[in-house]
C-alpha cells in the first residue's frame, strides 16, 4: 500500500453539492476531518454558512458556496468559485437532489415540470458540473466524481417516477463518463447510501421507522474511507455502482 | 477580416490555416483545414501547453456616489486578495466601441464605487492614465468572490451579437478563475481532439496566465497592452517542456498567454533556464523576438493591423505570416475571441516520414 492510501484526503480540493444538511453536510464534515479543503453548494445561504462555520470551528477549511445545480447559468460560477476558494478539485461529489413535490404523487399525477425540475436537479446539474471540472483534472492526470444515487434508480417504486428516473439517468450517465475517461486518471463512482435518516427521507416517507435509517453521519464515513482508497479490498473500478450501508460496502 | 459575432453552433469545429515556414509536401506553405483535423499537424513527442484559466465575471457595472454609470473592467489581481487593477468606462454598454464609450467621471482616490452588493473604493490611480485604477473592494475571501460571481459578467465585445454568458467563454479544460479575458486559442480544442493527440504520442501540460483585458477605450493605455501578466507554471510543464526539447519535439503553445508565460519566465531567469513557479511577465512578442521555448503556436485567425498579428510573425517570419493573413481574409476567415483558428508551427506540413527523419 502507498503511503498515500494511508494518510487521508490532507491538501485535497472536495467539492460537495447540496452541502447544508443530511448526507452532504456529513460528507463535508468528515471530508474536512480528513484533511480535505472543503467547497460545500447549497441554494440556501444560511444552513449552508452554518455547516461551514461549523466545520471551520473543528479546525477544518470550508467554504460555503450558494446556487443551485439545477441553473445552467450557476456552473461556470460554482466550478470558478470553487477553484478559487480550495484551488484544484480533486473530488467532486454530486449530491444534490430533489424529489419534487411530496408527498410523492403517481406519475399520471405528476406534473410534467416537476420531471423537468427533477431531471435539472438530479441529472443536467451534475452532468454540467462534471463537465466543467472534470476537464481539469483530466489535464492534471487524476480526480474522482461521486453521484449519490439511491435504489429507486434500479426498482420500480410507485410514486418515485421522476426521482427514480432522474437517478437511473445519472447512474448510466456515471457509467459513460467512466467508460470515456478510462486511461485519463480520472475515476467516476455511483453510490447508492441506502435509507438514512434524513430531512428528504422525511419529506417522502414521513411514516417510516426512523431506529432503522443509517445514520448519514456513519454513511459519510464510509463514503469517504472509499475516497482514501482505504476501504479494504481496494478501490472499486471507475463506473462501478457501489451500495454503501452504515456497516459496508457493496460493489456490483 | 470580419469578426465572428457570435459563438458556433459546435465551438470545437471552425476553420484552421495551417501555417508551415519550411513548406510541406511540393513546398505549400498554407493548408487550409478545420479544427478537427488539428492532431494531424502535430507528431508523436511534440508538446501541446494550454492556459488553464478560467474566464472570471470581470465586468462590473454600477455607479459613484453622484450617480454617475460606471463599468469596471478588471484587469489584474493584486497580492492581498480585495485589490484588482481596473479600467473604468463611462455611460453605455457593450454595444458601443469601448473607444465610442464616454470616458469615466474624474475619480479622486478614496472615491466610493457601487456595483450592486459590491462595495468598492478607489485605492490609487494610474498617474499615467487616469481611467486605470486600483479597485479595492469593501467584501474579501469567500464573500468577494460570491459578489463578484454574482455581480459580475464576463467582459463584452461590441462586435457581439448578443450577450456572452460565463459558460460560454470557458475552455474545456478552465480551472483557476485568473483570466480577465478567455484565453481565447484554446476556445476551439475539444477533448475528442486532446485525446487524439494523447493517444499519437503527442503529450499536453497546462499552465496558468492572467489572460487580461484586450482593449480599454483609452488609445494610449491600448498601445501600450499587454500589460504585465501574472503567471504560473507547474513543476509537471516545466519537466514536460524540457524532455520535449531534448528528444528533439517541439513545443506548441495554445495562445499568446502561454507564450509570454514560457518565454517571459525564460526570459527573466538568470540563466535563462525555466523553472517552475509564479511570476510577472512584462515581455512583449515582437516580430523580431528569438522564441528560446515555444516552437509554434495555435492562435485565432487575425487581421494585418492586430497587434496579435505581430506576434505570429515571431513564429513564421512577417513575409509568411503576410501570405498567411492574406490567405485568410480572401477565405473569409473570422476573427476576434470567436472567430477561427491559425497553426503557426514549422513542419506542420511535413510527410509523416519526412518528419521522422527531421525528427531522428
Amino acid at each position: 500500500m502507498s503511503k498515500q492510501l494511508a494518510t487521508g484526503l490532507e491538501g485535497q480540493g472536495v467539492l460537495v453539492t447540496g452541502g447544508s444538511r443530511g448526507l452532504g453536510r456529513a460528507l463535508a464534515l468528515a471530508a474536512a476531518r480528513a484533511g480535505a479543503r472543503v467547497a460545500l453548494v447549497a441554494r440556501e445561504r444560511e444552513p449552508l454558512a452554518r455547516v461551514a462555520a461549523e466545520i471551520r470551528a473543528a479546525g477544518g477549511d470550508a467554504h460555503a458556496i450558494v446556487a443551485d445545480v439545477g441553473q445552467r447559468d450557476a456552473v461556470a460560477a460554482i466550478a470558478g468559485q470553487a477553484a478559487a476558494a480550495i484551488g484544484a478539485i480533486d473530488v467532486l461529489v454530486n449530491n444534490a437532489s430533489t424529489l419534487g413535490p411530496v408527498p410523492l404523487r403517481l406519475l399520471l399525477d405528476t406534473d410534467c415540470e416537476d420531471v423537468e425540475r427533477a431531471l435539472a436537479v438530479n441529472l443536467v446539474g451534475p452532468f454540467r458540473l462534471t463537465k466543467a471540472v472534470a476537464g481539469p483534472m483530466v489535464l492534471r492526470g487524476r480526480g474522482t466524481i461521486v453521484n449519490i444515487t439511491s435504489d429507486a434508480a434500479t426498482e420500480a417504486y410507485e410514486r418515485w417516477g421522476a426521482y427514480g428516473a432522474s437517478k437511473a439517468a445519472l447512474e448510466q450517465l456515471g457509467r459513460i463518463w467512466a467508460a470515456e475517461l478510462a486511461g485519463t486518471g480520472v475515476r467516476v463512482l455511483n453510490v447508492d447510501p441506502g435509507e438514512m435518516d434524513t430531512r428528504m427521507h422525511a419529506d417522502a416517507m414521513p411514516d417510516a421507522d426512523r431506529s432503522l435509517l443509517a445514520d448519514p453521519v456513519r454513511v459519510a464515513a464510509r463514503i469517504v474511507a472509499l475516497l482514501m482508497g482505504n476501504d479494504g479490498d481496494g478501490q472499486p473500478r471507475s463506473g462501478s455502482r457501489v451500495a454503501v450501508s452504515a456497516a459496508a460496502a457493496t460493489t456490483s | 477580416m470580419k469578426p465572428a459575432t457570435t459563438y458556433p453552433e459546435r465551438r470545437d469545429d471552425v476553420r484552421l490555416l495551417v501555417v508551415d515556414p519550411d513548406g510541406g509536401a511540393g513546398g505549400a506553405m498554407l493548408h487550409e483545414t478545420r479544427t478537427p483535423a488539428l492532431p494531424d499537424f502535430l507528431a508523436p513527442g511534440d508538446l501541446l501547453v494550454v492556459n488553464d484559466a478560467a474566464t472570471l465575471p470581470a465586468s462590473l457595472r454600477g455607479h459613484d456616489d453622484s450617480g454617475h454609470d460606471i463599468e469596471a473592467r478588471l484587469l489584474a489581481a493584486r497580492c492581498g486578495g480585495a485589490t484588482f487593477a481596473a479600467v473604468l468606462l463611462g455611460a453605455g454598454d457593450w454595444h458601443a466601441r469601448t473607444e465610442d464609450r464616454p470616458p469615466p467621471p474624474e475619480l479622486p482616490v478614496g472615491a466610493r464605487l457601487r456595483f450592486g452588493a459590491l462595495d468598492a473604493d478607489i485605492a490609487a490611480r494610474d498617474p499615467r492614465w487616469p481611467r486605470l485604477v486600483e479597485l479595492r473592494f469593501a467584501a474579501t475571501g469567500d464573500d468577494l468572490w460570491d459578489a463578484l460571481y454574482r455581480e459580475g459578467r464576463p467582459v463584452q465585445y461590441a462586435y457581439l451579437a448578443h450577450e456572452l454568458p460565463l459558460w460560454a467563454v470557458q475552455t474545456v479544460y478552465a480551472a483557476r478563475p485568473w483570466a480577465f479575458e478567455m484565453p481565447s486559442a484554446g476556445r476551439p480544442l475539444s477533448w475528442q481532439a486532446l485525446l487524439t493527440l494523447r493517444r499519437k504520442g503527442v503529450r499536453w501540460a497546462a499552465l496558468t496566465h492572467a489572460a487580461g483585458l484586450s482593449s480599454t477605450g483609452d488609445p494610449a493605455i491600448d498601445a501600450a497592452l499587454p500589460l504585465p501578466e501574472r503567471y504560473d507554471i507547474p513543476a509537471a510543464t516545466v519537466r514536460a517542456v524540457t524532455e520535449t526539447r531534448a528528444r528533439g519535439g517541439r513545443v506548441v503553445a495554445v495562445g499568446t498567454t502561454v507564450v509570454r508565460a514560457l518565454e517571459g519566465a525564460t526570459a527573466t531567469a538568470r540563466d535563462g533556464v525555466l523553472r517552475p513557479g509564479g511570476g510577472e511577465t512584462d515581455l512583449i512578442i515582437t516580430p523580431a523576438f528569438r522564441p528560446r521555448i515555444v516552437d509554434g503556436i495555435l492562435s485565432g485567425a487575425h487581421a494585418a493591423h492586430e497587434s496579435h498579428f505581430r506576434l505570429l510573425a515571431a513564429f513564421a517570419g512577417t513575409a509568411v505570416i503576410h501570405a498567411a493573413a492574406a490567405h485568410a481574409e480572401r477565405a473569409g476567415f473570422l476573427t476576434h475571441e470567436l472567430g477561427d483558428s491559425m497553426l503557426v508551427l514549422p513542419g506542420a506540413l511535413a510527410r509523416g516520414d519526412e518528419r521522422a527523419r527531421a525528427g531522428s
